[in-house]
């Protein structure tokens, strides 16, 4: 806390209308980093309706020429087999890695939010490492160890891999609900007779519901946009919907790609719209 | 392709099916809800498999055009003939990817499209399958395959199939009045300003800067032999560095100078053909110190499909074939006998012979690819490259 | 909090009094919580520690060439390194080569070698190709007779090196660093130096990129704690947005407004800002790696920001004017240093992750844009240098793991927060 009785020695005078315009400049300022970040998302969307294989408005765009737009680009990445299939691979792989995660994420939650928890500081420092770690360092760790247990090019591999991934997201964001639950609770309902289990499934799980659920979904995002290590350690039968893109973007760019860049817009915005409904129901 | 095209619709649409509500009905009760996702998509994915039931093999070939012209000029016709489903992969050259399958022993690639001086070199370390020259099929004009195919082509692990060029071309829509004539105009950036496409490989770069530096064709693979003949390749190669635009699949350089990305690019020559052709656009190749390149198919060591891999480079190797190829792009056939069986384009009726790689008019200024020096340097100019590169 | 063993113990009583049995006999909650963690921490261990402890363990050990040519490499320990080694020698490499070629795992072994000394790859593999039609000695003069490369002292030296099991040796090249015939460490040539500069280049684009981050998310972050909840709210969701959306998607969007015929070049080119012909080159370039890793990381600064300034009542800076202070002064004096601690976290947060940054530079960064990881992952795909790689993954992991540990004691990880 800094003490203001330094501050009331010097006096000085404001002019408001020098006031007015550094506001101005400030929110002028603030206006423009929120278009830096917002507006590459939006423009591809427009785009992606192009007519022509072109990365930019054309002519006939601009005038709203109908003919100017068109859905081609969706139709061809419906049609395509190997969208399909690099979605159901993005699937399978994402919600197997997801429900891996989340079970052990949140007994691991439980456990390092009880302050007996023996080396907690330490354990929690582990379970988070995969998130700061380097993600091609990750990648390459595990494409050699992988390798070696003959889980390279399997979908089990990936699945392992990415539920390591995206465990930290749950560990965190359960433990940060679990700050907020009532110990008391437990016992209370421990009084009453029932055993641990049943405290759990019926007390605890309940009220951090949120937390758990908010969790898996991050390590759902994690794993359904991960390329490093589908790049390293996928053959062509693990082919998800980032490694897809990844090759597009580096060989053939097509506007194909827009297409699938706005359906994975329209998930980003469910994603974060159920996750900040979840924090608020957990805040009340 | 009509068949994949059903089958894409049967896997997309319960895929999105599945996924949307799924996404609806999270917000209430994902713990409840996640197992049965998994299970529908545990549901999804056998039908893909089923339909990928009949023997399949992998090709890994070059993408774009070129994996189009192969798909029409035999492959088609294999399926139909053997029965044998041949599902093409894309990438951009090299041996790092087999080496990694072959020394972790997971081998998924079957049929690879390589360049020679990568079948030699691959030849050498075990990783490809040999392939004995009395195999193959006759010529055309029913010469022995050994007198058939040009003795520079003939490797033990396989022949190859087609001469191929690393050409400049221009885009001439965008390049100014004054028009580039030789390999030199192409490091000439006061009278051709603008950017370059290059391939993001020493190969054919290197000759190409020394040749632009005034070395003869008959002396280019000498001067490289010697650390001074090296330095002096990428000392020219910094001459024009900030002003070059790295490619590395066959399908980018067309597009970027279709764009205007590049007003020059460097370029496999069938690629640009199939844009003057199909496009229309308004590419001229210089025919002028253009690298002349052959490649041919390899089984990978290891393969899952031994047989049918044999089975189809066999195939891909019949003079037919070769020459099916050269309806769709403008490769020449390695047979001697095939030569003799190229005509139009399939589906322009351009006459072909002057647009290929080894005709009179185009060969004068060719240099022949060194494939011994490079299987022998190669490792240690990439190395070298990509060291130079980061810098 | 602390749990009272008192009241453990009434409840167990308790339990057995009512006669219903429970489940289990009560556990030492230590071990209980143990328990509960030890499940992840397995996982985690099998799945993420051993692989990158693995990876170590690649970076300093290598038993190829000592495995294939292990006879060689026993005899030569008696060379003194000085001349060329005894015929016998010759003997046992011709044979072990041959072996080698059978097996096809000379590939593997000249590879090695070739990193050790540039050049020998061919001498080994155009010797194991010809030696097969020779069949007998004298080995020395048969081989010298193939490559020139086997009568010079260097080449020997070169092989027993490559033949050492544990070496430190992708460490040094990691560090552009070689040992010399003498066995002193040095650098490299000039040529041939990159990483250094390469880690060095990483550090300052990290460093930038944080900056950067700081200084335009500091004043957005500071809109967002103090405007009216409902627009708070709508504001943030402006940040949440790009958080969420997939890295490839934004890389993409920066391929499509910055690249020479995009949206940007497009609008300039119209406004008559710059002509057709000079259009700027801002992708693949470090200007393109720039733009988007600020893109990309700019709402890991903003939100550890916003969430240490919404707790930072709004009346002191007003108190602080009140008394007298000028706005600048009730900032710096009595704002900014409340902001403290988010400042570190932001910096710290967006500085890890960009420190380890791949697929934006390998997207969007051209030639010139390339970070270190960039190179791990060439020596991971292209050139095959595991151990290399290893070597840079390593090092890379030791600044991340330090920052991580500084983190840990200056922000604590079991405050990091998500969204």
């Amino acid at each position: 806390m800094t003490t203001m009785t330094t501050t009331t020695t010097t006096t000085t005078t404001t002019t408001t209308a020098g006031h007015g315009f550094w506001r101005m400049a400030y929110l002028g300022f603030c206006a423009l980093v929120f278009a830096f970040l917002i507006a590459p998302i939006l423009v591809i969307v427009p785009l992606s309706f192009n007519a022509e294989p072109y990365f930019t408005f054309t002519e006939g765009m601009l005038r709203l020429d109908a003919d100017a737009w068109s859905l081609r680009w969706y139709r061809q990445i419906m049609e395509d087999e190997e969208w399909s299939r690099a979605l159901a691979n993005s699937l399978l792989i994402g919600v197997s890695a997801t429900v891996l995660a989340t079970v052990l994420g949140t007994l691991a939650a439980l456990g390092l939010s009880n302050p007996a928890m023996p080396a907690r500081r330490f354990a929690t420092g582990l379970l988070i490492s995969p998130m700061v770690t380097p993600v091609i360092i990750s990648a390459a760790g595990m494409f050699f160890f992988y390798s070696n247990l003959g889980l390279a090019q399997t979908h089990l591999g990936l699945i392992l891999a990415h539920a390591a991934l995206g465990t930290p997201f749950v560990v965190i964001t359960v433990t940060a609900t679990l700050a907020g639950y009532d110990e008391n609770l437990s016992r209370a309902a421990a009084s009453m007779g029932a055993g641990p289990l049943t405290v759990f499934r019926r007390v605890q799980l309940p009220l951090i519901a949120p937390g758990v659920v908010s969790g898996g979904i991050f390590a759902f995002a994690a794993s359904f946009d991960e390329v490093v290590v589908v790049l390293f350690m996928g053959g062509i039968e693990q082919r998800t919907i980032p490694r897809q893109m990844w090759s597009g973007i580096r060989e053939e760019i097509s506007p194909a790609i827009l297409a699938v860049a706005v359906f994975l817009i329209v998930f980003a915005v469910l994603f974060l719209l159920t996750v900040e409904w979840l924090r608020r129901r957990n805040a009340r | 392709m009509t068949r994949k095209d059903a089958m894409g619709r049967r896997f997309m649409l319960p895929g999105l099916a599945v996924l949307l509500p799924g996404l609806a009905a999270l917000l209430p009760r994902l713990a409840a809800l996640l197992p049965g996702l998994a299970v529908a998509v545990l549901a999804l994915l056998p039908c893909g498999r089923a339909a990928a039931q009949e023997q399949t093999l992998t090709l890994v070939s070059w993408g774009g055009a070129y994996a189009r012209a192969c798909e029409k000029g035999y492959i088609e016709r294999f399926e139909r003939e053997t029965g044998i489903d041949v599902r093409i992969e894309d990438y951009n050259g090299g041996l790092a990817q087999i080496r990694a399958q072959v020394d972790v022993g997971n081998v998924y690639w079957d049929v690879v499209d390589m360049e020679l001086p990568d079948m030699v070199r691959g030849c050498d370390e075990g990783l490809f399958v040999p392939i004995d020259v009395d195999e193959l099929a006759p010529g055309a004009d029913g010469t022995p395959a050994a007198d058939d195919i040009a003795e520079d082509g003939l490797t033990e692990c396989g022949p190859t199939n087609l001469y191929y060029a690393t050409v400049v071309v221009y885009n001439d829509a965008r390049i100014g009045t004054a028009k580039p004539s030789s390999i030199a105009d192409f490091f000439d950036l006061e009278q051709f300003p603008g950017r370059r496409g290059m391939r993001r490989s020493p190969l054919a770069n290197l000759e190409f800067a020394l040749m632009a530096d005034g070395v003869p064709l008959d002396e280019v693979y000498a001067t490289l032999d010697t650390e001074a003949g090296v330095r002096r390749a990428f000392r020219k190669l910094d001459s024009i560095k900030d002003r070059i635009v790295w490619w590395e699949a066959g399908a980018q350089p067309p597009q970027m100078l279709a764009d205007g990305e590049v007003v020059m690019t460097t370029a496999y020559n069938g690629r640009i053909f199939n844009a003057q052709v199909l496009e229309d656009q308004p590419f001229v190749i210089v025919w002028d110190g253009q690298l002349l390149d052959t490649g041919g198919l390899v089984v990978v060591e290891g393969t899952r499909n031994l047989e049918a891999a044999k089975a189809f480079v066999r195939f891909a190797n019949t003079a037919r074939a070769m020459a099916d190829v050269g309806r769709y792009i403008s490769y020449s056939p390695s047979r001697r006998s095939a030569m003799n069986l190229i005509s139009t384009h399939a589906e322009t009726g351009v006459e072909m012979s002057p647009h290929m790689p080894t005709s009179p008019e185009n060969i004068g200024r060719a240099l022949h690819n060194d494939w011994e020096w490079w299987s022998d340097n190669g490792e240690e100019m990439n190395e070298r490259f990509s060291t130079w590169l980061a810098r | 909090m602390s749990e009272n063993p008192d009241i453990q113990a009434g409840r167990t009583k308790t339990g057995s009094g009512t006669g219903r049995p429970m489940p289990s006999p009560r556990l030492d909650p230590r071990l209980r919580a143990a328990l509960l963690v030890l499940p992840l921490l397995v996982f985690v261990g099998v799945t993420f520690l051993a692989p990158l402890a693995n990876m170590l363990v690649r970076s300093v050990y290598d038993p190829v060439v000592a495995d294939t040519l292990p006879e060689t490499l026993e005899r030569l320990r008696a060379w003194d390194g000085r001349g060329l080694p005894e015929e016998t020698v010759y003997e046992a490499l011709a044979r072990e080569l041959l072996a080698a070629r059978e097996d096809r795992t000379l590939g593997q072994v000249a590879t090695r070698v070739n990193r050790v000394q540039s050049g020998l790859r061919s001498a080994l593999t155009r010797t194991a190709r010809r030696l097969r039609d020779v069949d007998e000695g004298p080995w020395s003069e048969a081989m010298t007779g193939i490559h020139a490369a086997w009568g010079e002292t260097g080449t020997w030296r070169a092989l027993r090196e490559a033949g050492d099991r544990y070496t430190p040796r992708h460490y040094l090249n990691a560090l552009d660093l070689q040992r010399d015939p003498d066995g002193s460490i040095a650098f490299q040539p000039e040529d041939r130096r990159i990483y250094l500069f390469l880690l060095w280049r990483t550090l300052l684009v990290s460093l930038g990129v944080t900056v950067l981050c700081l200084l335009i998310g500091y004043p957005v972050a500071r809109l967002i704690a103090h405007a009216p909840p409902r627009r708070a709210n709508l504001l943030l969701i402006l940040v949440l947005v790009p958080f969420w959306t997939s890295l490839l998607v934004r890389t993409t969007s920066w391929i499509v407004l910055l690249q020479n015929q995009g949206v940007l070049n497009d609008m300039f080119v119209y406004l008559g800002v710059i002509g057709d012909d000079g259009r700027l080159a801002m992708i693949y370039n470090m200007t393109g790696t720039f733009v988007a890793m600020t893109h990309v990381l700019l709402p890991f600064m903003v939100l550890p920001l916003y969430s240490v300034m919404s707790a930072i009542p709004k009346v002191q800076t007003s108190a602080a004017e009140s008394l007298g202070a000028t706005p600048w002064q009730s900032f710096w004096r009595v704002y900014w240093p409340q902001t403290l601690p988010g400042v570190g976290a932001g910096c710290l947060l967006v500085f890890i992750l960009a420190i380890g940054y791949y697929i934006t530079p390998a997207l969007v960064g051209g030639s010139t844009g390339q970070l270190i990881s960039n190179m791990i992952a060439f020596h991971m795909q292209s050139s095959l240098n595991w151990s290399l790689a290893a070597a840079l993954g390593g090092i890379l992991l030791v600044c991340v793991a330090g920052l991580y540990v500084l983190y840990d004691r200056l922000v604590g990880i079991e405050r990091m927060r998500l969204g």
